[in-house]
C-alpha cells in the first residue's frame, strides 16, 4: 500500500528531527512505544541485578555480602523497579505500538501527552535509585527499606529513601494516568469506521480495562503516600494511634491500589494471548465475547477484594469471610479465560514458534499462580502462609510467568512487525527453555521453603532451609543470565536479519498485519473501513 | 497487497501535532521541583532555590505548551474529531481527581467509623487499654493529641458554600452567554466566577489563620486536624488551580476566543469548576457539619 499520504492540513507530517532530538520531541506513537519498550528492558536488567545480589546473599545461611539494611533496600527497590519501571512501561509500550495499528487509527489521540507520559519515567527511576548513590557520599542512609508496600509505621520512621520513593511513586502515577487517559480516548474515539466495540481486538479490550483500573486506583495510592509524607514531615496522625489514626488504614489504602495493580499488570497480557494462540493454531479466537465479559468481570471484582492481602492484620470475621469468597470468585472469570485459551488451540494446526512456546509456557505456569492464589485466599490457610516464601513463589508465578513471560511472548510475536526483520528462532527457543527451566528451579523450592516456615524479606535463615535456598539461587542466576540471550536476539533483530512480509505469521489476522513491516512512520492516515 | 478500502470522508484528517520539546522539559522541571522538595524535607542545603527553579521551568513550559495549543485551536487545526478527544480526556482526568479525593474521604470514614471507636472500646473487648480514659467521640485529636476546638459549620464554611454554589451558577450563566453569542454576558459571568473563587480562597485563608491562632486546630491536632487540613487543603489547592484556569479563559474570552460551536477549553474548565463544587459540598457535610 502507499506509505505516505500527504495532507495539506499537516505540513510537518514527514519531517522530524534526527538523532537524540527525534526521541526527546517525538509525538509518534511508534517512536514512543519503542522508547517505553527500551526503557522497560533496561530497567528489567536493573531490577534483575538487584535481586541477583539478594539471591547471592541467600545462597548460604549467615550474612556474607551485605548488611541487612542494604538487603532490605534491594528487595524493596527490586519490586518497585520491576512493577513500575519494567512491567508497566512494557505493557504501555505494546499499547502505544499496537493499539493504533490494530484499530486503524492514525496515531494515539493525544500525542504530546503521550510523549510526556514516557518522559516522566526516567525522572521517577532517577528518584527511586538516587538514594543508593547519595548514601555512597554519606548523604542519607540509602534507598527505601520498607519493601515495596511502604507499610506504616516502618515507612513513617524510615530514612530519606522513603521520601524519594514517595515522590517517585507520585511521578510514576502521573505517567500511568496520562498513559491510561490516552489509551481510553484512543480506543473510544479513534477506531476505524465500522469497528464496533465488539469487533475491537482483544488486546485493546484488555488494555481498556487496565486503563480504567489505573484511573480508579492510582490516585488512591497517590493519596496514601501523600498521607505518609505528611505523617513523616508535617505532623499529621493518619497512621498513628496516639492521634486517633491507624497504621492498618495505610494497608487498606495501599491494597486498594495494590490488588488491582496485579490485574493492571496481567490484563494487557491476557489481551495479547488470544492473538498469539489463534495465530499459531490457525484458528479464530474461541469465545471472544466470553473473554470480553471476563475482562470486565475481573476488572470489577479486582477493586473489591483488596483485604485478602491483610487477613492477618486483624479484621472482623464477616469482613474476612467476605474478602475470602469475593477473592475466590475471581477464579470463575479467570477459568473462563483459561478455557478459551485452550479451546482456541483445540484441534488447531499448531506450530511452535518462540511466541507460541512462551504463550503455552505462560498458560501452564500462570495456572500454578492461580491455583496457589486460591490457597492463599483461604483465610484459615493464609494464617500459615502469610509473609512466607510461599507468597513470594506465588506472586512470581503470577508476575514473572504471567507478566514478564507474557511480555516476552508479545515481543517475539510483534518484533518482526516492528523491525521488518525475523529474530533468530534458534536463540528464541534456547531462551524459552532456559527461562522455563530456570524459573521453576528458582521458584518451586520457594514453595517448599514457605510451607516449611521460612519468612520472606529476611537476609539470614535457619540451617534447615539451606539446600532449597542454594537451588533457588542457582536457578535465579541461570534465569537472569539467560535473559541476555533475549536482549542479544532483539539487538540482532533490530540491526538486521531476514526481511519479513506484511503478514509475518501465516495465521495472523487483524489490521496490524495489513501494513508493511516495519509500518510507515505515519500509518492509517486514511482510516480503513471494517465490514 | 490487498488493503482495506480507504474512506477519508467518514472521519477526515486527524491532527497529529509536530514534534515538541515541551513534554521533555516539563518532566525535567518536575524532577527539579521534586529534588528541591526532597532537599528541603531533609534539611539539606539549597532546597528552596532548586524548588524555585523547578517551579519556574514548569510555569514556563505550561505557558508555552498551552500557548501552542491555543494557537493551533485558533488556526483551525481542531475539528469535531479532535474536540471529542479533548472532551473524553478531560472527563477521565476529572475521574482520577475524584478518586484522589476518595482516598482522603476513605481515610476520614475509616478513622471515624473504625479506628477511633476501636481505640475507645479496647477495655470492653480486650480487657485492657493503653488509654482507658479515651472516649472516642468525634471530633477528636486521639488519646494523646492536643486540645483544640473543632471548626463550626455555620460560620465561614456556610458562607463559602454559598459563594461556591453561586460561582457554579455564574459559570453556567456565562456558558449560556457563549452559546447564544452574548459576549458581555459571557465576560461578566466569568469575571463574577473568578471573583467568587477569590473570595472563597480569601475566606479559607482567614479560616485557617483563625484555626491555627485561636482554635488550636493544626495539622498536628490528631485525626481531626489531619483529615480536616488535608481534605480542605487539597480542595483549596484545586480551587486555586480552577481560579487560575478561569482567569486564563476570561482573558481569552476578552480577546475574542471561542465560538458557540467550538469552545472546549471553556467547557473543560467549567466541568473542573463544577467538580470542585461537588467536592466542597461533600466536605461541608462530612468534615464541617456532621
Amino acid at each position: 500500500m502507499s506509505t505516505a499520504i500527504a495532507h495539506p492540513g499537516n505540513p510537518h507530517d514527514e519531517h522530524y528531527p534526527g538523532g537524540l532530538m527525534r526521541w526527546l520531541t517525538t509525538t509518534n506513537h511508534k517512536d514512543i512505544g519503542t522508547m517505553y519498550l527500551t526503557f522497560a528492558l533496561m530497567m528489567f536488567f536493573v531490577g534483575g541485578l538487584m535481586i541477583l545480589a539478594v539471591r547471592a546473599e541467600l545462597f548460604q545461611p549467615g550474612l556474607q555480602l551485605m548488611k541487612p539494611e542494604f538487603f532490605n533496600q534491594l528487595i524493596g527497590v527490586h519490586a518497585l523497579v520491576m512493577i513500575f519501571a519494567a512491567l508497566m512501561p512494557a505493557a504501555t509500550g505494546f499499547a502505544n505500538w499496537m493499539i493504533p495499528l490494530m484499530i486503524g487509527a492514525p496515531d494515539m489521540a493525544l500525542p504530546r501527552l503521550n510523549n510526556w507520559g514516557f518522559w516522566l519515567l526516567p525522572p521517577a527511576a532517577i528518584l527511586l535509585t538516587m538514594p543508593f548513590t547519595l548514601a555512597l557520599f554519606g548523604i542519607g542512609d540509602g534507598a527505601i527499606a520498607t519493601g515495596w508496600t511502604f507499610y506504616a509505621p516502618l515507612s513513617v520512621q524510615g530514612g530519606m529513601g522513603v521520601d524519594f520513593a514517595i515522590l517517585a511513586v507520585h511521578i510514576l502515577g502521573i505517567s500511568s494516568i496520562m498513559g491510561s487517559i490516552n489509551i481510553i480516548v484512543t480506543i473510544f474515539n479513534m477506531r476505524a469506521p465500522g469497528m464496533t466495540m465488539m469487533k475491537l481486538p482483544l488486546f485493546a479490550w484488555g488494555w481498556l480495562i487496565t486503563a480504567f483500573l489505573l484511573i480508579a486506583t492510582l490516585p488512591v495510592l497517590a493519596g496514601a503516600v501523600t498521607m505518609l509524607l505528611t505523617d513523616r514531615h508535617f505532623g499529621t496522625h493518619f497512621f498513628n494511634a496516639a492521634g486517633g489514626g491507624d497504621p492498618i488504614l495505610f494497608q487498606h489504602l495501599f491494597w486498594f491500589f495494590g490488588h488491582p495493580e496485579v490485574y493492571i499488570l496481567l490484563l494487557p497480557v491476557w489481551g495479547l494471548m488470544p492473538h498469539v494462540l489463534s495465530t499459531f493454531s490457525r484458528k479464530p479466537t474461541y469465545g471472544y465475547t466470553a473473554q470480553v465479559y471476563s475482562f470486565i468481570a475481573i476488572g470489577v471484582l479486582s477493586v473489591v477484594v483488596w483485604a485478602h492481602h491483610i487477613f492477618t492484620s486483624g479484621m472482623p470475621i464477616p469482613a474476612l469471610v467476605y474478602f475470602m469468597f469475593s477473592t475466590m470468585s475471581i477464579s470463575i472469570p479467570l477459568a473462563v479465560l483459561f478455557f478459551c485459551w485452550i479451546a482456541t488451540m483445540w484441534r488447531g494446526a499448531m506450530t511452535f514458534e518462540t511466541p507460541m512456546l512462551f504463550a503455552i509456557g505462560f498458560i501452564v505456569l500462570f495456572g500454578i499462580a492461580g491455583l496457589t492464589g486460591l490457597v492463599l485466599a483461604d483465610v484459615a490457610a493464609d494464617a500459615q502462609y502469610h509473609h512466607s516464601y510461599f507468597v513470594v513463589a506465588h506472586f512470581h508465578y503470577a508476575l514473572f510467568a504471567g507478566g514478564i513471560m507474557g511480555v516476552i511472548t508479545g515481543v517475539y510475536y510483534w518484533l518482526p512487525k516492528w523491525t521488518g526483520h525475523m529474530y533468530s528462532e534458534k536463540l528464541g527457543k534456547l531462551h524459552f527453555w532456559l527461562t522455563v527451566i530456570a524459573f521453576n528451579l528458582t521458584f518451586i523450592p520457594q514453595f517448599f521453603l514457605g510451607l516449611a516456615g521460612m519468612p520472606r524479606r529476611i537476609p539470614d535463615y535457619a540451617l534447615q532451609f539451606a539446600e532449597f535456598n542454594a537451588i533457588s539461587t542457582i536457578g535465579a542466576f541461570i534465569l537472569g543470565f539467560s535473559q541476555l540471550i533475549f536482549a542479544y536476539n532483539i539487538w540482532c533483530c533490530v540491526r538486521g536479519g531476514t526481511k519479513v512480509e506484511a503478514r509475518v505469521w501465516e495465521g495472523a489476522e487483524g489490521l496490524e498485519w495489513e501494513l508493511s513491516s516495519p509500518p510507515p512512520h505515519h500509518s492509517w492516515e486514511i482510516p480503513p473501513v471494517i465490514r | 497487497m490487498s488493503t482495506p478500502s480507504a474512506h477519508p470522508a467518514v472521519h477526515g484528517h486527524y491532527f497529529v501535532p509536530s514534534p515538541s520539546l515541551y513534554p521533555f522539559i516539563l518532566s525535567c522541571g518536575m524532577l527539579t521541583l521534586a529534588l528541591g522538595f526532597l532537599l528541603n524535607l531533609n534539611a539539606l542545603p539549597a532546597g528552596k532555590w532548586v524548588m524555585l527553579a523547578g517551579f519556574g521551568i514548569i510555569c514556563t513550559v505550561l505557558f508555552g505548551w498551552f500557548g501552542r495549543v491555543i494557537g493551533e485551536s485558533r488556526s483551525g487545526a481542531y475539528n469535531d474529531w479532535e474536540d471529542r478527544s479533548f472532551r473524553y480526556g478531560m472527563v477521565w482526568f476529572i475521574a482520577t481527581e475524584v478518586m484522589f479525593f476518595a482516598a482522603f474521604f476513605g481515610a476520614l470514614f475509616y478513622i471515624r467509623v473504625l479506628s477511633v471507636p476501636d481505640l475507645s472500646s479496647m477495655v470492653e473487648h480486650h480487657g485492657y487499654s493503653l488509654w482507658p480514659d479515651f472516649t472516642g467521640s468525634w471530633p477528636t485529636s486521639g488519646p494523646k493529641g492536643p486540645n483544640f476546638t473543632p471548626m463550626g459549620a455555620w460560620g465561614i464554611p456556610a458562607i463559602n458554600t454559598a459563594l461556591l454554589l453561586s460561582s457554579g451558577a455564574t459559570v453556567t450563566w456565562a456558558h449560556w452567554g457563549l452559546l447564544k453569542g452574548r459576549r458581555a454576558q459571557l465576560n461578566l459571568g466569568l469575571a463574577a466566577t473568578v471573583l467568587l473563587g477569590c473570595c472563597f480562597l480569601t475566606l479559607q485563608a482567614w479560616e485557617y489563620h483563625h484555626a491555627y491562632t485561636e482554635l488550636g486546630l493544626t495539622m498536628g491536632a490528631g485525626a481531626y486536624g489531619a483529615t480536616f487540613f488535608m481534605l480542605t487543603g487539597f480542595h483549596g489547592f484545586h480551587v486555586t488551580l480552577g481560579t487560575v484556569m478561569l482567569l486564563v479563559i476570561l482573558v481569552r474570552c476578552l480577546k475574542g476566543d471561542f465560538t458557540p460551536e467550538r469552545h472546549f477549553a471553556f467547557e473543560g474548565v467549567a466541568w473542573y469548576w463544577h467538580f470542585v463544587d461537588v467536592v466542597w459540598l461533600l466536605l461541608f457535610v462530612f468534615v464541617y457539619w456532621l
